[in-house]
């Protein structure tokens, strides 16, 4: 089919179709596979927007401010889902408890960072670019994963995806982005129905913006293809719970077993901004949170890929150590952050529990960095250089 | 390419110093001198008409709110309530300056006040209307005036001190974020200035604080009085003495025009051009309309290699599709799901530095999404994409779309008429040329046209063709 003949043939819909560059088909020649470097691990990261209530997550059941400070919302000692003498996981996290008890879950206390700002949307800037807090970058880690990762070769945004609409600022690069697929019939659809079929030879070569936005939707059209048809080689057998956090870590599962090249996955859920009549608008959430990661984890173990994802969760935030008048919490510090899976050592509480006695203006105090989190994910465990990406070194926990 | 035509001078002068102009506007600009559209660009945005939402009166902050809770005088539902009717109001706010924009009437100070607007960056704290109508009305009223005196009276806004915390800048207990901030971002720029100076100037700054009523006040004993010393000056300096010396250094001309110049011309500047510009600027004692008028009037700004440069941004698209058409949205909550979904929402900027712009507006979702909007617009196409929440709480409003399709009116009708005397064959030209910084190559006219089905009437035809255009790439840029 020559040129003429395929444009003619393209099917147009709603408003016209573009027209299409070959490079697209760049694709489906290139050698799929690992990226340079990389170990061939996957990282699934979940993120609880709205600042998770930490303290009634893993839960300090024996340390009496605790319930000092918390009249009416501290959840019961007998009701805590003991991790050690100290901690436990708030009753609605069986599931989770039950991955512990599998040696699959490391809780990490006390991640924040120094100088904390409590408003949500800069405190999430903060996690999602790994900046300092009095820092502004346009870039978020995971972006500049890729961009380090894939320097140099065509961009394959599929290498990590959003389970999501749109794209969160973590997700972007220097030069690459990654992309958003929260349901890759509909995003395929998208880019065949609609306007967007095919586009053309960019005649406007000279003109670097234009070329730019014709690269971006040749990229988008040509992975949104590839992450359809990978993705419909396997469906999974595992019962997911029928929520919005089931579905999109049950999407992921599918794009692993499927086989689809991707090293990071990302999935925002919001709602944990919990300033009023906390207990059982949190005990819903991370009831939904322990019941989707615990099948998720089932039907990795099932296909044999447990090893080989890890999932990390954090929030922006954690909550201020006192309750409010409100039977809720206001924004605070310090938070923990859970890793689950990933092949690594059996069962632990990786550090101290929040010492309530040395507070920071009533906050948890910080002894981890989040960016140490992320150094030794990246290096350890995914196989890059985390100094370029987070462009300084910070000291690597024993985790991985 | 070949020197631009006078439409096509015309179509980008618009564009860059406005949010567009319809195709009847454009026919009529371009008959007559660029130097004289120009001008009357400027006049005809001399005059101002201030946003209102709230009247100062009415207005409570969320703060003031909490202590009637405490007080008994609010119950719990009573107090989430009067919050997010709080929060509403901002919504409010930032539809009447999405209409105002899209109005045309003074297109180019609205223009301006949005570029300010990322310069200035500020954000609701608390969701307070008041502060935020304030502060849109003054970076408003000033954006084609003195630089000076919009410098000084947007530090003066309750909003921004509030935003950069100014409040808990005190004698004894410095906080030095709007000191740093008002250096780094909206004067001299990132290395122009000591750590020293920052202490020093954030010292000067205390007692700039604000009343819940949102009035500017001076408070002397929170005030630090003694001797400070800020680039190489000494001696006992208030707020006001650190903006004079922040204006005196040329640095500050250099750092704003590079900026303008990189938001209304090209993104990578030309360092020479930008000097004589910023002389320009230093010597005019500031004088925001005259830079303006002379980079508009300049034969530079209307080079090849400016044209299709600037990715417009989500409200800059937005406004832009709203004038053309004429369109309105009878759910106006549609246009805050549309800012929220391309990474824009008035009032609502990222952090301190503003919206980074340029490519930083396209990734795989949002460039689909821009390409679509016309369908949404224009042909009811149903909505499948959902926006993100920002985990707060008091803005999950601004996430809610308000049903599958947007609802939307259309004025065709002064659309169709300046294609009155365009013969059928000349009519996908004729609006590519209204609408896009490039004219269309043979490939993309043909692809455009197979919109066209045989028995449409002509009207069907102009809105085919438009709601195509509409949807390529290059509508993306101006």
């Amino acid at each position: 089919m020559n040129r003429r003949d395929f444009l003619q043939q393209s099917a147009l819909t709603t408003a016209g179709t573009l027209l299409i560059p070959h490079f697209l088909k760049a694709y489906e020649t290139q050698a799929m596979g690992q990226l340079p470097g990389s170990t061939g691990k996957i990282l699934v990261i979940v993120q609880l927007s709205g600042g998770n209530d930490g303290l009634n997550t893993v839960i300090p059941f024996r340390n009496d401010i605790y319930y000092r400070e918390r009249p009416t919302i501290a959840i019961r000692p007998e009701k805590v889902l003991p991790l050690n003498d100290e901690i436990g996981l708030h009753p609605a996290m069986g599931s989770l408890k039950a991955l512990y008890d599998e040696g699959l879950v490391t809780v990490i206390n006390n991640v924040g960072y120094p100088n904390p700002d409590r408003s949500h949307f800069r405190s999430m800037d903060i996690w999602q670019t790994a900046s300092d807090s009095d820092q502004y970058l346009h870039t978020g880690w995971i972006g500049r994963y890729l961009d380090a990762a894939c320097a140099g070769k065509t961009q394959q945004p599929f290498r990590t995806i959003e389970v999501d609409d749109t794209l969160s600022l973590a997700l972007k690069g220097n030069n690459l982005n990654g992309m958003a697929v929260l349901d890759p019939k509909k995003l395929y659809n998208q880019t065949r129905s609609g306007l967007v079929t095919k586009l053309g030879q960019a005649h406007h070569d000279e003109h670097e913006s234009v070329s730019y936005l014709y690269k971006t939707l040749a990229e988008t059209v040509s992975s949104a293809e590839y992450v359809y048809d990978k993705a419909k080689i396997q469906t999974s057998s595992t019962t997911y719970p029928n929520h919005e956090l089931g579905n999109r870590l049950k999407t992921v599962s599918q794009f692993i077993q499927s086989g689809v090249e991707t090293s990071v996955y990302y999935i925002s859920i919001s709602g944990f901004d919990t300033h009023i009549n906390q207990p059982g608008q949190q005990e819903r959430l991370l009831g939904q949170y322990a019941e989707a990661v615990g099948a998720f984890m089932t039907d990795l173990k099932a296909a044999n890929r447990q090893n080989d994802v890890l999932l990390m969760t954090f929030s922006e935030f954690g909550r201020r150590v006192k309750q409010n008048a409100s039977n809720g919490t206001d924004h605070g510090t310090a938070n923990n952050v859970f890793l689950i899976g990933g092949g690594m050592p059996s069962r632990r509480v990786l550090n101290e529990a929040p010492n309530l006695t040395a507070l920071t203006d009533g906050d948890l105090t910080y002894s981890v960095d989040f960016r140490q989190i992320y150094a030794t994910l990246l290096r350890d465990y995914l196989g890059t250089d985390d100094v370029t990406i987070l462009g300084r070194k910070f000291e690597s926990l024993k985790i991985v | 390419m070949d020197k631009l035509t006078r439409l096509q001078q015309t179509r980008y002068l618009f564009a860059r110093a406005g949010f567009g102009a319809t195709p009847g506007e454009l026919n009529d600009a371009a008959r007559k001198p660029l130097r004289k559209v120009v001008r009357q660009l400027i006049k005809d945005s001399e005059s101002f008409t201030a946003l209102k939402v709230v009247e100062p009166d009415e207005n409570t902050t969320k703060r003031a709110l909490r202590g009637l809770m405490r007080n008994g005088q609010l119950d719990r539902d009573m107090l989430r309530e009067r919050i997010r009717m709080n929060a509403e109001k901002v919504r409010d706010l930032n539809l009447q300056w999405l209409d105002q924009m899209a109005s045309g009437k003074g297109a180019f100070r609205e223009k301006m006040a949005l570029f300010w607007h990322g310069h200035f960056a500020c954000r609701t704290m608390g969701q307070n209307p008041l502060f935020m109508q304030q502060y849109a009305n003054t970076i408003r009223q000033n954006a084609l005036g003195r630089f000076g005196d919009l410098l000084m009276a947007v530090s003066k806004e309750p909003a921004m001190l509030q935003f950069l915390n100014n409040q808990q800048n005190r004698k004894n207990a410095p906080n030095e974020n709007f000191a740093r901030e008002v250096m780094e971002l909206f004067t001299l720029g990132r290395g122009n200035y000591s750590e020293h100076d920052i202490k020093e100037a954030a010292r000067a700054f205390t007692g700039w604080q604000f009343t819940p009523e949102g009035q500017f006040v001076f408070r002397e004993r929170v005030h630090d009085e003694g001797e400070k010393a800020i680039f190489s000056k000494t001696g006992a300096f208030k707020g006001e003495d650190v903006i004079a010396m922040l204006l005196e250094n040329k640095q500050t001309a250099r750092f704003v025009t590079g900026k303008i110049y990189r938001f209304f011309v090209n993104e990578t500047d030309d360092k020479n051009r930008v000097e004589e510009l910023a002389d320009q600027f230093y010597k005019s004692g500031y004088d925001i309309a005259g830079l303006m008028e002379s980079m508009f009037t300049s034969d530079w700004f209307y080079e090849a290699k400016n044209i299709g440069t600037h990715i417009k941004s989500p409200v800059e698209l937005l406004v832009g599709m709203r004038h053309a058409l004429g369109l309105t949205f009878e759910q106006p909550q549609t246009q805050i799901f549309v800012q929220r979904t391309l990474g824009q929402i008035l009032f609502y900027p990222p952090n301190v530095a503003g919206w980074a712009g340029g490519r930083n507006w396209i990734d795989s979702s949002s460039l689909l999404f821009r390409m679509q909007l016309p369908s949404y617009v224009l042909k009811a196409a149903e909505v499948t994409v959902r926006s993100k929440e920002d985990g707060d709480v008091n803005t999950q409003l601004l996430a809610r779309k308000g049903g599958q399709r947007f609802q939307v009116k259309a004025n065709w009708e002064d659309f169709e008429t300046a294609f009155y005397k365009t013969t059928d064959a000349d009519l996908t030209d004729a609006i590519a040329a209204a609408l896009l910084p490039f004219p269309l190559n043979t490939e993309q006219r043909t692809l455009i046209e197979t919109q066209l089905k045989a028995a449409q009437t002509r009207p069907e035809r102009i809105h085919a063709l438009t709601t195509a255009l509409m949807s390529l790439p290059e509508y993306q840029l101006c």
